[in-house]
C-alpha cells in the first residue's frame, strides 16, 4: 500500500513537471500590450557606472516611446564568464536578449556564430552615424563588409608614472621616453636611487589574462612596426624576429628586477593591486596601463585617491627605436549590437540609437573615463573638462592599433601569455618560448594561414 | 534445486518461463506509473551524458565557426588532446594531485585518525571529530580562500615562520603540493567517518584474541584490522578518488591552475578550453578522458579487492 501511494505520487509529480515544462514553452510570447526590448550588459563588482547610465536611458526611452519599454538584463559575471553566459543566452530565441553589449575583440566570432544581425539598413538613414569617427565605425565591421555594432567609447594605453618618484630619481617631471632603451635606462635609474620602489609594471603571464597580452606584450610588439595578424592576406605572423625582441625586452625588465617579482606578477590579483595598492602607495613608479586607470581613483571608484592627478603623469609608450610614428597605443572598446533572435528588430534599433545618442553617450563617456568615439562628444566642453587625462589619452587615437578581430585571437592571446610567462619565470629561453608560440599558433589557425612579416 | 536458488541469467530454465507468464502482465501494469519518472531520468540524467558523448566528436563551440555550423569531426578532438603538451601536463598533474591528496593523504590520515579515535578519551574524540568534520562542512570556495590566505606571500604561514628565513609564496613555489594539502585538509573527514564506521564493526573478541596470542599493535593492525576492513578500504579509495579527480572549485580559488599551468588539473584545463576559449567540443572530449581515468582507477581498486580475497 505504501509503495503504491509512493508510485502514484511520483507519477503525479512527474506528470505535473512535464505539464509545467510544456506550458513554459508557450508563455514566453508577448502577452501584454507593451513590447519589451531586453538589453543585456555586464554587471560585476561594486561599480554602478553602467547601471546608472542604463537606468537613465531606460527612463528617456520609455517616455519617448509609449507602448515600448526597455528591460535591463544585468549579467552578473566576470569578463570571461560574461561572454559565456551571453553566448548561451543568444543561442536560443527563448532566452535571447534583443540588444547586447559586445566587446569589439569578440564581436567577430559572435558574428561568425550567427548570433547577431547587420545594422546597415538602419545606419544608412541615421544622421548621427556621421558623428562617429571612421576608425570607430570599423570596429564592428565584419568580413562581409557589414556593420554589426555601434561603438560607445574606446580606450588607449600608455605609461602612467609617479612624478614624485621620478623627480626623486633625477628624471624630468615631464618625462617622456622616446625609445625602449630610454625607458630601460629610466627604470635602472629608479632602481638604483630608490630602493624599495618597483620601477615598472608590465603585465605578463596568464594570471593577468588579456591585460598581459594587450597592455603588456602588444604595446611592446606593435612598437616594432609589425603586427600579429595581417587582415588583407588573412595570415598570422610566426617566426618574426620582432616577436623575440619583444619577449627579450620583457625578460630584461624581469631579469633585472625592474618589474615586480614573478610571484606578484603571476598572481591573479595583480591588476587590482597595481591600481589600488602599488600606484597610490608609491611603491611602483611606472605602469604600462589603460586610460581608464583614473576611474579607480575617482570618488566613485574602487580606491578613491584625491591627489591622483597631482602625483600621476602620463607619457606615450615609445616605439622600439623611436621610429615613426614615435609612439604606440592599443585600443579596444565595446559596441551595442542587435541579436539575430530579437523579437522586434525595429524596437531593438530604437534602443541602440537611444543608447548611443549624443546626451546619453556624453554622460557615459564622462562617468567611465572613456575615450569618446563621437566627434560631437569629443569636443564637448563638459566632456573635455571632466577628467584631466582625457586630452592626453585622446591624443593617442591617431597612433592606436586594434587587436586582430577574428575568432582565433583569444586562443592566440593565451599563447602570448604562456610565452611571456615562460621567459619571465625563466622556464624557457626567449627562442624556446618563441618557437613554442609559433608551433601553437600553427596548431590553432592552421599552418597555411601563417607567415613571417 | 540448484537452478532455483542460483538461476543462470543467460539461459532460463523452461519451468521458470512458464511460471513467469502470468506475472509479466501484472508487471507491465505496475510499471506504468513509473514511466514518467523513468522518462525524466532518461531525459535529465542519461540525456546530458549522451549529449556529452556526441559533443566530444563535433567541433561545437560557444562562438565562432563551430557555433553557427556544427560539424562531426570524428576523433579530431582526441587527436588534438593527445598531441597537446598542455593536456599531457594536466593528466600528470591530475594523477599527482589524486595520488598525493586522496590515495595517500586523505586515506592514510583518515585511517590514522579513526584508529587513534578508537582509543581516545570521549572528550578528545568529540573535539577531534568536530574539528575534522568542520573542515569538511566548510564550502569548497571558502576552504580554497582560507588556504590562499594561509599560504600566500603575506599569509599566515609566512608570518609564523618568517623568522626562519623560509618565507615564500607557497602558491607560486609549490602550487600542486599546496592545493593537494588543502584537499587533504578538506577531505580527510570523509575517510575518517568511513573508517570509524568500519572499525566499530570489528568484534572486540578478535582483537583480544590477537592480543592474547602476543600480537603487537602493528601486528594487530597489519594482520587483523586491515584485512577485516579491506572492503571498506577499497570502497573508500574509490569514492575519494572519484571525488578528487573532479575537484575544481578548490584549485580555481587558490591558484586558477597557475602559475602558468603548474596546478592545472584536467577539470581546470577542461574549463579553460570549454568556457574561456569556447571550444565546447574539445572540452567535452577532455571530460570523456577524465571519465576513462576514473574508470581505470576503479578497475584497479576492484582488481585489488579481488586478488586479496
Amino acid at each position: 500500500m505504501r509503495r503504491r501511494t509512493f508510485l502514484t505520487a511520483a507519477g503525479l509529480g512527474a506528470g505535473t513537471a512535464l505539464g509545467t515544462a510544456a506550458c513554459g514553452g508557450g508563455s514566453s510570447e508577448g502577452s501584454s500590450d507593451t513590447a519589451t526590448v531586453k538589453v543585456a550588459y555586464q554587471q560585476w563588482g561594486s561599480g554602478t557606472v553602467m547601471k546608472d547610465y542604463l537606468t537613465g536611458v531606460k527612463q528617456a526611452f520609455d517616455s519617448a516611446n509609449s507602448g515600448t519599454t526597455l528591460e535591463l538584463v544585468p549579467i552578473v559575471a566576470s569578463e570571461n564568464d560574461y561572454y559565456t553566459k551571453l553566448q548561451l543566452m543568444m543561442r536560443s530565441p527563448r532566452t535571447s536578449p534583443d540588444v547586447v553589449y559586445e566587446d569589439t575583440f569578440l564581436i567577430n566570432s559572435d558574428i561568425t556564430a550567427g548570433y547577431l544581425q547587420p545594422l546597415d539598413s538602419w545606419l544608412e538613414s541615421w544622421e548621427e552615424w556621421d558623428q562617429f569617427q571612421d576608425v570607430a565605425k570599423g570596429a564592428a565591421k565584419a568580413g562581409d563588409g557589414k556593420t554589426y555594432g555601434v561603438p560607445d567609447g574606446t580606450d588607449t594605453r600608455a605609461l602612467w608614472f609617479n612624478r614624485q618618484l621620478l623627480t626623486q630619481a633625477g628624471l624630468p617631471e615631464q618625462w617622456a621616453p622616446t625609445t625602449w632603451d630610454e625607458l630601460l635606462a629610466a627604470c635602472r635609474e629608479i632602481k638604483g636611487k630608490l630602493p624599495g620602489v618597483t620601477p615598472i609594471n608590465v603585465y605578463a603571464g596568464k594570471a593577468a589574462g588579456e591585460a598581459a597580452s594587450m597592455q603588456g606584450f602588444e604595446m611592446v610588439f606593435y612598437g616594432t612596426g609589425t603586427t600579429l595578424y595581417d587582415p588583407d592576406s588573412e595570415t598570422w605572423n610566426v617566426g618574426s624576429p620582432e616577436f623575440r625582441d619583444s619577449l627579450q625586452f620583457i625578460k630584461t625588465l624581469y631579469d633585472e628586477k625592474l618589474a615586480p617579482d614573478p610571484s606578484i606578477a603571476l598572481d591573479a590579483q595583480v591588476g587590482n593591486r597595481v591600481s589600488e595598492e602599488f600606484l597610490p602607495g608609491g611603491t611602483l613608479a611606472i605602469a604600462l596601463d589603460g586610460s581608464w586607470q583614473s576611474s579607480n581613483w575617482l570618488e566613485t571608484g574602487g580606491a578613491p585617491w584625491p591627489e591622483w592627478n597631482d602625483v600621476m603623469g602620463q607619457a606615450p609608450m615609445p616605439t622600439r627605436d623611436g621610429s615613426e610614428p614615435g609612439s604606440i597605443s592599443m585600443s579596444g572598446g565595446w559596441t551595442w549590437a542587435m541579436t539575430k533572435n530579437t523579437s522586434s528588430a525595429d524596437n531593438a534599433w530604437k534602443a541602440i540609437s537611444t543608447l548611443t545618442a549624443f546626451d546619453n553617450n556624453l554622460r557615459y563617456n564622462i562617468n567611465s573615463a572613456a575615450v569618446a568615439v563621437r566627434k560631437d562628444v569629443a569636443t564637448d566642453p563638459e566632456y573635455t573638462g571632466s577628467n584631466p587625462t582625457l586630452e592626453f589619452f585622446s591624443s593617442l587615437v591617431p597612433v592606436t592599433q586594434y587587436r586582430p578581430q577574428n575568432t582565433e585571437y583569444p586562443r592566440v592571446s593565451n599563447e602570448i601569455q604562456v610565452a611571456m610567462e615562460a621567459v619571465v619565470t625563466g622556464q624557457a629561453s626567449v627562442s624556446e618560448a618563441a618557437d613554442t608560440y609559433d608551433e601553437a599558433v600553427k596548431g590553432i589557425v592552421g599552418e597555411d594561414k601563417t607567415g613571417t612579416f | 534445486m540448484a537452478t532455483i536458488t542460483r538461476p543462470s541469467p543467460g539461459a532460463p530454465a523452461g519451468g521458470e518461463l512458464r511460471r513467469r507468464t502470468h506475472p509479466v502482465r501484472v508487471d507491465i501494469a505496475r510499471a506504468l506509473p513509473l514511466t514518467p519518472a523513468v522518462l525524466l531520468l532518461l531525459v535529465f540524467l542519461a540525456g546530458p551524458i549522451l549529449w556529452c558523448v556526441y559533443a566530444a566528436f563535433t567541433n561545437i563551440a560557444l562562438t565562432g565557426a563551430g557555433s553557427g555550423d556544427t560539424q562531426f569531426v570524428g576523433l579530431a578532438n582526441f587527436r588534438e588532446a593527445f598531441s597537446s603538451k598542455d593536456f599531457a601536463n594536466s593528466v600528470v598533474l591530475t594523477l599527482v594531485f589524486t595520488v598525493l591528496s586522496a590515495v595517500v593523504g586523505q586515506n592514510l590520515l583518515g585511517l590514522a585518525l579513526a584508529l587513534l579515535q578508537k582509543r581516545a578519551a570521549p572528550v578528545v574524540r568529540a573535539l577531534v571529530g568536530a574539528t575534522v568534520i568542520g573542515a569538511w562542512v566548510i564550502p569548497e570556495v571558502v576552504a580554497g580562500y582560507l588556504w590562499y590566505a594561509f599560504l600566500a606571500q603575506d599569509g599566515t604561514l609566512n608570518e609564523i615562520i618568517g623568522g626562519l628565513g623560509l618565507s615564500q609564496n607557497w602558491l607560486y613555489t609549490l602550487p600542486i603540493v599546496a592545493v593537494s594539502l588543502a584537499n587533504v585538509w578538506r577531505g580527510t573527514a570523509f575517510s575518517m567517518l568511513v573508517y570509524n564506521a568500519a572499525l566499530s564493526e570489528i568484534p572486540a573478541e578478535i582483537e583480544e584474541a590477537a592480543e592474547m596470542d602476543g600480537a603487537t599493535g602493528w601486528g594487530r593492525l597489519r594482520h587483523v584490522t586491515i584485512p577485516m576492513i579491506r572492503r571498506t578500504v577499497t570502497t573508500n579509495l574509490m569514492l575519494i578518488t572519484l571525488q578528487t579527480l573532479s575537484v575544481f572549485g578548490l584549485i580555481y580559488t587558490m591558484t586558477k591552475g597557475g602559475p602558468g599551468t603548474k596546478s592545472q588539473t584536467l577539470p581546470l584545463y577542461m574549463y579553460e578550453q570549454a568556457f574561456s576559449f569556447s571550444q565546447i567540443g574539445y572540452g567535452t572530449a577532455i571530460a570523456l578522458v577524465l571519465l576513462v581515468v576514473g574508470a581505470v582507477f576503479s578497475l584497479v581498486y576492484m582488481r585489488l579487492l579481488r586478488e586479496d580475497g
